[in-house]
């Protein structure tokens, strides 16, 4: 029940400010802080994001093989390798680590 | 695939993507979830990622002038790369013709991946014995890359783990993304004042 809540909620949401973009009349966000802000708020959440899903359990911080996956990932980011590829090489070796024991 | 091995059911990874459809919120949602989060705090991470299709949206009103009618059918599509598409081409056509079918091809595509690696998800089952769980995090830091131009995206960037990763043991969860999110105002607030004091 609660994760249909979660999605409805974030339907909503999501909806509401891709059509508030397209409605609002010319210039009214158009603030230069305001616009900087709407760039770095994903850079901050991404991050956080990212960090958390390969070091979170729970509440505890562990090293796991997600970090050797990550680690792959950002090889593979900068190696300029696709995005399915980038993903990929985080499974594959998350998985490989996992077989071995790690 | 992701949704699946976090306990969403077929159902709810559809829906997901049918009605969001924007990849990182979903992402996100999905994430806060299977940690354990609160429904609300998990949709509200969720909505902030989706904040920056406003600013998209404000730039391709401009750019499509699309009849008010047609505003809220449009709206669905207005994401990273529809708007990335439109706002490269020539003329008012161009970008039209651009954004339909990227929108179009989008929207049929994801979806169809999200049924197929629900499906897929569940009949493998043990998810975490592939590894899909660095799927997730391996999808927000290629996200996060090209945003990563300047000193100031990677301080805002730095600043936000260190509050997530932080706060993870203190606060419920779900919460600290939602602190980790004031970094990008906090940082600004600096800069500006940096800025102000160099001119004083």
């Amino acid at each position: 029940m609660g994760v249909w809540v979660a999605i409805l909620a974030t339907a909503v949401g999501c909806y509401a400010v891709k059509l508030a973009g397209l409605l609002v009349p010319d210039g009214a966000l158009e603030r230069p802080v305001v616009r900087r802000l709407a760039a770095l708020l994903p850079v901050a959440l991404l991050a956080a994001l990212t960090a958390q899903q390969t070091f979170a359990d729970g509440h505890a911080l562990v090293l796991d093989a997600r970090a050797a996956g990550l680690a792959a990932a950002a090889v593979a980011l900068v190696l300029r390798a696709p995005f399915l590829i980038v993903v990929a090489a985080a499974v594959v070796v998350t998985a490989g680590v996992r077989a071995l024991g790690g | 695939m992701t949704s699946a091995g976090s306990g969403l059911t077929v159902w709810q990874s559809c829906a997901l993507s049918l009605l969001v459809f924007t990849g990182a919120s979903q992402f996100a949602l999905v994430g806060a979830l299977a940690a354990g989060g609160n429904p609300l705090t998990a949709a509200a991470g969720a909505f902030f990622l989706g904040v920056r299709n406003a600013f998209y949206g404000l730039r391709l009103s401009q750019v499509l002038a699309l009849p008010r009618a047609v505003r809220p059918l449009a709206a669905q599509w207005v994401i990273d790369e529809t708007a990335a598409v439109s706002l490269a081409q020539p003329g008012r056509r161009a970008a039209r013709i651009g954004f339909t079918v990227t929108g179009v091809s989008l929207y049929v595509l994801w979806n169809l991946t999200t049924l197929l690696g629900a499906l897929g998800a569940e009949a493998i089952g043990d998810t975490d014995a592939w590894g899909l769980d660095a799927a997730g995090p391996a999808v927000f830091l290629a996200l996060l890359a090209p945003m990563l131009r300047t000193g100031t995206e990677r301080v805002v960037a730095g600043l936000a783990v260190v509050l997530g990763l932080g706060l993870l043991p203190v606060v419920p969860a779900g919460v600290p993304v939602l602190v980790a999110a004031l970094a990008a105002p906090a940082v600004l607030y600096l800069k500006g004042r940096r800025r102000d004091e160099e001119r004083a």
